[in-house]
Order: structure tokens, then C-alpha cells, then sequence
């Protein structure tokens, strides 16, 4: 396989008081990935989508984008770079239209009318043409969902990293949502968090495991499900597993 | 020598009143992210209650503890009737204090009219080499630095201080123990009203009682709570040290508007470097 | 859901053709009531339209912008004593009411840089801009002595300048305005300065600037550099004042220390909370409310105006959170809904 890592951590570590988060975390991603995060409640993963995003400032250890150090670069500037994060609250502009929404994401990047081009075409890929002037904030919680998803695509990011895009969603909304996520992919790097198992099988080809903080495991998708220590992990949560 | 006397007293003073009108405004702001803008008013009110019971014949000193009870009760009354509606609306507190200080401005005058009243400073004068100073200006040091004191005995030594820590640490958390976080927020917010009403009783002697006299401090207070940062004591010493350095040497040698400019001027560019003050990145303390 | 009920457009919203027909018809109203009104009506009304633009300065920055500035008599002062002691010194108005725009937008620049990009917390902006024009109008009252004089003009301290030169016209510098021309002037400035920040609110910036306050995370996520957008809005705030500031002296052919008490600040905050911070109408219907108030409660003698001030923005604060004028339309929604008038629920 071929070792084009568009984004690298190195001993990452993250302390709230006493609490490690993230306890030296050293990941690589390969271009073109599509990559599913799993782990139990409080392991890490959001604190961890943060720290890449510059939401949250690591106490110790490097973060590379394409070979560069952007470890304590701003959040705008990241976003720049090319990575755009949906969070696990759903995060969008409530009193603003869909329409808006997106606007703002796509002017981020592209000239004016390149970024009204890119608004209908994501309005149409995510079927959310009806809604164009409804404010999302009025909307259901699946649709907020798709409108920052489309916001976080509309920016044409090299990589993007979902944090549970499919909670609150319908088996439904679920397997359009897996779809949208295969189709972006195509063009970006993909990082998913997800706690839905029959939903990453539907998507994934490799799986990094968190626990406590660290990384447990990282294999193929068979190859977790085998894995003994990763049971343990999900003990009592078989249901999902 | 006596130049250094003069400065060295300078400062302390300077230090002395930072610390005196503010550490109420730093207790409330530390525990409960409230910025009372009314703190000026709390400091007049303070003041003239002070300079109303002496002249009717109450020992000052006994007058000053008075004024701080006073003021207190007051302060409860305020956060029943105002502060407990807005919390976790930071701005508006800030707004509705702010109509409270108006209201209480324009009620003092209509009362004792605009004129300012006064009471005669206890204790005579002293010299250093040429220069005189007033045993009083010693006073007012002295409790400063007792209120210092007694407020740090207070938050590390009591029980009343151990739950206002846990509340201010963590109030869901203190919540969940079966404290009654809004009877401790009443009780800070009462807490630090007394504080500054004391301090305005102190300050009477020197400066009278003028509907007025607020706005005269408010803006070095804000300044110095603001620097200070979240935690009450450490903060608020910290930020008296430095500012009234600044303070006591500039308006020495200028005068105390260039003192209060050269204090914002260097507030700004310290919220630049520390935009959550100088205690900002500490965790844990009061 | 109030705004529409009172036909008023969102921000960022581009403003209806019958918004247009309003204005038109607005202004055209404003620009008759010199023909039946007496000087002295007039004057008082001049005085309203300047402090509209205070107004106005404010309610962009904190409706739009999310900074709720205490500060910005800061800005009015610094233009009206940049007006006169220019104008005083040179003798040409013209240039003089523009520098007293620029050089608080200067201030405002080097301000707002180190509190913006510090990332200072909300509740300490409110509170630095406040603290920055308390200490301004000490600073101007300490200036009674002899030695502080710019170039030819004393800055008086307490008392002001009081010879504050009205405006001439640009090419001839001995027709000064009469009161009815400087009503025209304040009426046009406050219509201009409406307009254009209406007009800005629809542009990539405006749009932006409106994002941040929304969701100021999420602009920056998608990589909005948030900090210039919040400088260059508390900037153009600052100029805005400053022209306020300017006209105001212009006006009364006064400036004075008070421009920048506390007083003062406070009344440019109740006008914004009367008027509702949501729209720009808003706020200028606030002003001229508050003010003539203000101004009736001087004449009646009913003791301290500033108690009722206090009065009116705990009130507003504790009960009317919208403003009047949305609150009304609050209040109407939900008779409308009660008397069953609207079958149409919540659809666009
Ligand atoms: N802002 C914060 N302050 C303190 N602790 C936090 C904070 N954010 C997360 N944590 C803690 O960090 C750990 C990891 O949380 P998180 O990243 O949300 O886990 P996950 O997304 O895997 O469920 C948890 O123990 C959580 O309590
Ligand atoms: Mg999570």
C-alpha cells in the first residue's frame, strides 16, 4: 500500500485538570481513505476530532497536514488547509436560512458565482431544494444533520472528519447518509465517528478502536470484529457489535 | 530616603484603595461571572449610609461595620429582585446592573441632593522628612489588607467557604450533592455587596458622599477585576500590585487621570497577551 | 417569526421593493417637516436625527456583529472634539468632519485589535469599552489648564468648547448652515448612513459578519478568519459615531466632556433596547422615543431623568428582551394566533 499520509499525529495528548483525554494518540491517514473511529462513550474520539481542528489545543505532541506541522495553527486556518469537521452537537447557523447555510460554506472558498454554482449543487445532491428558505434552526434533527454535512462538503475539503452524522437518524436517513458518505469520498479523505456497527460495515475498510484515550486497535473491518480485546472493550454493548 | 518612604507609601496606598473597591466586584465576578456594574453605586451607598449614622452620632468605627451590613442586606435584596432572573445571561446582568446604577444615582440625589456630604477623617497627621501623611491613609491599608484576610479565612477556612468553592468549581456538580447553589450565589452576591459597602464607609472620610462618587472609582475597579481574572483573591492582589504600582509612581509624578489612563493602557495590551487575565490560565484557587 | 409578523426582513435579507417605496416615502416626509415646523421644533428634531446615527453605530455593531460595545459615546466624543478643535484651528469644515470620522476609526482600529484578536470574552469587551470612555472624559476634564491647547484651541475641561464652528458649504467657507440646513444635512447623514449599513448587511461581508454572530465556531471552521470581520464591523462602528460626534457639535455648536459620561453611554444602550437590536429601524425609532421623553422629563422638572433611564432599562432588560417594537410584534403574533386569524402555521 502506498504511504501518501495526507494527515499524521504524533504522541498527541490532551489534559482537562487531571484528566487524560487523549493519551498519546499517534495516528496516520492515508490519502483517499474512508476510516471509521469507533470506541465507547468518553474515549476520546470527539476530543480528539477537535484537537485536529484547532477547537481544542493539544498539551503535548505534533499535528501534520501533507508533511506539515500545523499543530498550532488557528481554526480558520485549518479550515483553509482543506479540513472540515462536522461536531457531534450539530453545528450550523440556526437563524439563518438552508440556503445561507450553505452559501456562507461555499463562499468560504470559491468566487462568487463558482460558490452560488456550488450551493444548487449540493442543494441538489442532498434533495434540500425544498427547504432553501426554511431556517434550520426550524428544522428536524436529520435534516440539520444533512445541511451541515452538505455545509461541510460544500467547502470542498480534502478531508473531512464526522463526528456520528447519522445519531438521531432513521435506518432510513441512515443508509441515504451512508451513501452521501461514499459518494464525498470520491473526492476527500474521510474520517467517520460511529457507534452504529451495521452502518460501518456498510462503509468501512479499515477501523481504528479507541479506548481510554489511546488507540487499541487498527485493522480491517473483519479483523476487529474478531478481535478479542475490542470484545472485552464492548462488553455488555454486544447489542450494537 | 524619604523618597523611598514617600513611594514605597504611594504604592501602598494606591494598592490599598485598588484592593478596597474592588475585592467585592472580584468575589461576585469569580463565583458567579457577573460583572455588577452597579459597584460604584454599592460603594457610595457604603459612603453615605457611613456618613448618615455618624451624624447622627454612631462611633465611626462601629459605623463602618454598619455600612457593610447595610450594604449587604442590600446586595440580597438586589439579587432576589434582579441578578437571580438573568443567570446565564451574562450581558444582560450586565445591563440590568447597569440600569440599577443609574437608578441609584438618580434616587440618592433626589433624596440628599446633588451636594456632597462628609465626615471629618479620625486621627491626625505624621511626617516623613518633609512630607505629611494622614494616619488615616495607615487605616485604610490596614483594612484592606484585614478584608484580604478575612475573606481568604473565610473561602479556605469555614464550611460557608468550602461550598462556595465546590459551587464555584463546579455548580451542576454541587447541585447534584444537594447544595443549594441559589441560596450560595445569594449569599456571595450579599457577601461581596458588604464587602464594598465597608469599603465605600471607608473611603467616606477621605473622599465624602456624592451621588456621584461611583463613577469616579468604577472604572480602576473594572480594570483591576477584569486583569485579575476569574479567581477572587490571587487576581485581585495580583492585579492591585501591578496596577497600583502604576498608579501610586504615575500619579505621583503626573496626576492621577494620567495614573488611571496609564493603567488602561497597560490592561489592554496585558488582555492581549492574557485575554482571561493574570490568573486566567490557572485551574484551581481563589 | 416577530419581525415577519410586523413585515420586517431578517438581516442579510435583500430588502423588498415596497422596503424601497418606504424609504422614499420616509425620507420624503423627514425632508418637508422644515416647511411646518417652527426653528426650535426643529433644532430639537436635528437633535434626535445625530443621535439616531449613535444609535445606529451601536445597534450594527451588537445586532449584527454580536459586540455589544458600552463604549461607543468613545467614538461620538472623539469625533465631535476632532470636529472643533479642527475646524477651529484651520477655519475649513469640510475636511474637519472628515478626519473626525477617520480618526476615530483609527482609535477604534487600535482598540479593537487588541481586544478583538486577544479574544477577550464578551462580558469584558462590554466592560473595557466602557471603562475606555469613562477615562476619555476624565481625561478631557483635567484639560482646564492654560497648557493644554491644540494648535490655537483650548480644550476648557468641564466647560467644553463652546465656540464649535457650524458647517460651511466645501467651496464657500462664509456660508455657514442655518438651523434648517443643518436639520437637512442630520436628516440626509442619518438616511445615508441607514441605507449604506442596510446595504453593506447584504454584502459578502455583511453576510459574513452576520454568521459570526450566529455561530462564530462554526465561521471559523470553515475558515473565516472571524477576528477581521469583528475588527473592520467595530471599526466602521467607530467612524459611524465619530460622524455623530461631529454632527452632534456641529448641531449645538458645542462639545463638551459629557459626550462621553456615563449617562450618555447608557442612554445610546437604552435607545438600541427600546428600539429592539434585531433591526436598524429599530433602534432610530428607539432614539427619537427616548430622547423626546428625556427631553420632556428635563422641561417638567420631575427630578432625576436618570432615575426613570434606570428604571426603563432594568424594565426592558428583565421583561421586554426583544424591544418594544418586536415585542409588539410578539405580543400580535400570538393574538393573531389565539384569534385563529393565521391557518398557516409556520410555512415560509
Ligand atoms: N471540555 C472538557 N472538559 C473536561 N473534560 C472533558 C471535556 N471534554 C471532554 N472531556 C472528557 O474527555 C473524555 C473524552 O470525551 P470525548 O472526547 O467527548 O469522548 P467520546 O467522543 O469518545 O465519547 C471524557 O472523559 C470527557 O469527560
Ligand atoms: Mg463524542
Amino acid at each position: 500500500m502506498s504511504e501518501d499520509v495526507v494527515l499524521e499525529t504524533r504522541d498527541l495528548e490532551k489534559r482537562f485538570g487531571g484528566v487524560r483525554a487523549i493519551a498519546g494518540v499517534s495516528f496516520k491517514l492515508r490519502r483517499g481513505e474512508l476510516r471509521c473511529l469507533i470506541g465507547p462513550n468518553g474515549a476520546g474520539k470527539s476530543t480528539f476530532f477537535k484537537m485536529l481542528t484547532a477547537q481544542l489545543r493539544p498539551t503535548a505532541g505534533q499535528i501534520l497536514f501533507e508533511g506539515a506541522d500545523i499543530t498550532k495553527l488557528h481554526a480558520h486556518q485549518i479550515g483553509r488547509l482543506g479540513i472540515g469537521i462536522k461536531n457531534q452537537v450539530p453545528d450550523v447557523y440556526d437563524g439563518l436560512t438552508v440556503h445561507e447555510n450553505l452559501w456562507l460554506a461555499a463562499s468560504a472558498e470559491a468566487k462568487p458565482t463558482a460558490a452560488r454554482a456550488k450551493v444548487d449543487e449540493v442543494m441538489a445532491r442532498l434533495e434540500l431544494g425544498p427547504l432553501a428558505e426554511r431556517l434550520v434552526g426550524e428544522l428536524a434533527h436529520g435534516q440539520r444533520q444533512w445541511v451541515e454535512f452538505g455545509m461541510v462538503t460544500a467547502r470542498e475539503p480534502k478531508i473531512i472528519l464526522l463526528d456520528e452524522p447519522t445519531a438521531g437518524m432513521s435506518v432510513e436517513e441512515t443508509n441515504r447518509t451512508a451513501q452521501l458518505i461514499l459518494e464525498a469520498n470520491k473526492s476527500a479523505t474521510i474520517v467517520v465517528v460511529e457507534h452504529d456497527m451495521q452502518f460501518i460495515r456498510q462503509i468501512a475498510r479499515y477501523v481504528t478502536v479507541f479506548h481510554q484515550g489511546a488507540i487499541l486497535a487498527e485493522d480491517t473491518m473483519a479483523n476487529i470484529q474478531a478481535n478479542q480485546t475490542v470484545k472485552d472493550v464492548y462488553l455488555g454493548k454486544s447489542g450494537s457489535a | 530616603m524619604d523618597e523611598v518612604a514617600i513611594y514605597a507609601f504611594q504604592i501602598g496606598f494606591a494598592f490599598a484603595i485598588l484592593i478596597l473597591i474592588s475585592l467585592g466586584l472580584a468575589v461576585i465576578f469569580g463565583m458567579m461571572r457577573v460583572i455588577n456594574l452597579a459597584q460604584g453605586e454599592f460603594l457610595m451607598l457604603g459612603a453615605y449610609f457611613c456618613t448618615l449614622i455618624t451624624q447622627s452620632g454612631v462611633n465611626l468605627w462601629l459605623a463602618f461595620l454598619l455600612s457593610g451590613l447595610a450594604v449587604g442586606v442590600f446586595g440580597i435584596i438586589v439579587e432576589v429582585v434582579i441578578i437571580r432572573w438573568l443567570y446565564g445571561r451574562i450581558l444582560d446582568t450586565l445591563l440590568a446592573t447597569w440600569g440599577l446604577s443609574l437608578f441609584l444615582v438618580g434616587g440618592v440625589t433626589t433624596l440628599f441632593g446633588p451636594q456632597s456630604e462628609s465626615v471629618a477623617a479620625p486621627l491626625g497627621r505624621f511626617s516623613v522628612g518633609v512630607y505629611g501623611i494622614s494616619q488615616y491613609s495607615l487605616v485604610v491599608i490596614a483594612v484592606a489588607l484585614a478584608l484580604l484576610a478575612g475573606t481568604y479565612a473565610l473561602w479556605r477556612y469555614t464550611r460557608f467557604g468550602l461550598v462556595v468553592r465546590g459551587t464555584m468549581q463546579n455548580p451542576t456538580m454541587a447541585a447534584g450533592l444537594g447544595i443549594r447553589t441559589w441560596l450560595v450565589y445569594m449569599l456571595t452576591f450579599g457577601f461581596g455587596s458588604a464587602l464594598t459597602g465597608l469599603a465605600g464607609a471607608v473611603l467616606a472620610p477621605i473622599v465624602g458622599a456624592a451621588p456621584p462618587m461611583g463613577v469616579f472609582f468604577i472604572g480602576k475597579a473594572f480594570i483591576t477585576v477584569i486583569a485579575g481574572g476569574q479567581m477572587p483573591l490571587l487576581g485581585t492582589i495580583s492585579a492591585s500590585g501591578l496596577f497600583g504600582t502604576i498608579d501610586g509612581v504615575v500619579s505621583y509624578i503626573s496626576s492621577s487621570v494620567v495614573g488611571e489612563m496609564g493603567m488602561l493602557f497597560v490592561a489592554i495590551i496585558l488582555l492581549r497577551l492574557l485575554p482571561l487575565g493574570i490568573t486566567g490560565r490557572l485551574k484551581r484557587g481563589i | 417569526m416577530a419581525l415577519r409578523v410586523l413585515g420586517l426582513t431578517a438581516p442579510s435579507k435583500k430588502p423588498q421593493p415596497w422596503w424601497w417605496g418606504v424609504v422614499a416615502l420616509l425620507a420624503l416626509f423627514v425632508f418637508t417637516i422644515p416647511l411646518y415646523l417652527d426653528v426650535a421644533e426643529l433644532y430639537s428634531i436635528s437633535n434626535f436625527l445625530v443621535l439616531a446615527i449613535l444609535a445606529l453605530s451601536m445597534s450594527f455593531l451588537w445586532g449584527y456583529g454580536g459586540m455589544l460595545s458600552f463604549g461607543q459615546t468613545a467614538f461620538f466624543g472623539l469625533g465631535g472634539y476632532t470636529y472643533a478643535v479642527l475646524a477651529l484651528n484651520t477655519g475649513e469644515t469640510t475636511s474637519a468632519l472628515l478626519i473626525a470620522v477617520l480618526l476615530p476609526m483609527i482609535f477604534a482600529a487600535i482598540l479593537g485589535y487588541f481586544m478583538i484578536y486577544g479574544r477577550i470574552s464578551d462580558i469584558y469587551f462590554s466592560v473595557i469599552t466602557l471603562v475606555v470612555t469613562l477615562i476619555l472624559e476624565k481625561g478631557i476634564r483635567a484639560t482646564s489648564g492654560d497648557q493644554y491647547v491644540i494648535g490655537s484651541v483650548r480644550l476648557n475641561g468641564q466647560n467644553g468648547i463652546p465656540t464649535t464652528p457650524s458647517l460651511q458649504l466645501p467651496w464657500d467657507a462664509k456660508a455657514q448652515l442655518d438651523i434648517a440646513d443643518v436639520f437637512y444635512v442630520a436628516a440626509g447623514l442619518l438616511f445615508v448612513t441607514y441605507i449604506g449599513l442596510r446595504l453593506l448587511l447584504l454584502t459578502r461581508f455583511g453576510r459574513i459578519l452576520v454568521s459570526i454572530k450566529e455561530n462564530e465556531r462554526r465561521s471559523e471552521l470553515l475558515g473565516y478568519d472571524t477576528r477581521r470581520y469583528k475588527w473592520l464591523a467595530f471599526v466602521i462602528a467607530g467612524g459611524i459615531a465619530g460622524l455623530a460626534g461631529a454632527m452632534w457639535g456641529i448641531w449645538g455648536n458645542f462639545v463638551g466632556p459629557n459626550m462621553f459620561n456615563l449617562n450618555q453611554a447608557a442612554q445610546v444602550v437604552i435607545w438600541v433596547i427600546v428600539g429592539g437590536k434585531s433591526t436598524l429601524i429599530g433602534p432610530i425609532g428607539g432614539t427619537v422615543a427616548v430622547q423626546y421623553l428625556t427631553d420632556w422629563l428635563g422641561t417638567q422638572g420631575v427630578g432625576q431623568v436618570s432615575l426613570i433611564l434606570g428604571i426603563i432599562l432594568m424594565v426592558m432588560v428583565l421583561l421586554f428582551q426583544q424591544g418594544l417594537l418586536p415585542s409588539a410584534g410578539i405580543i400580535a403574533a400570538f393574538a393573531k394566533d389565539r384569534l385563529g386569524l393565521t391557518r398557516r402555521g409556520r410555512a415560509s
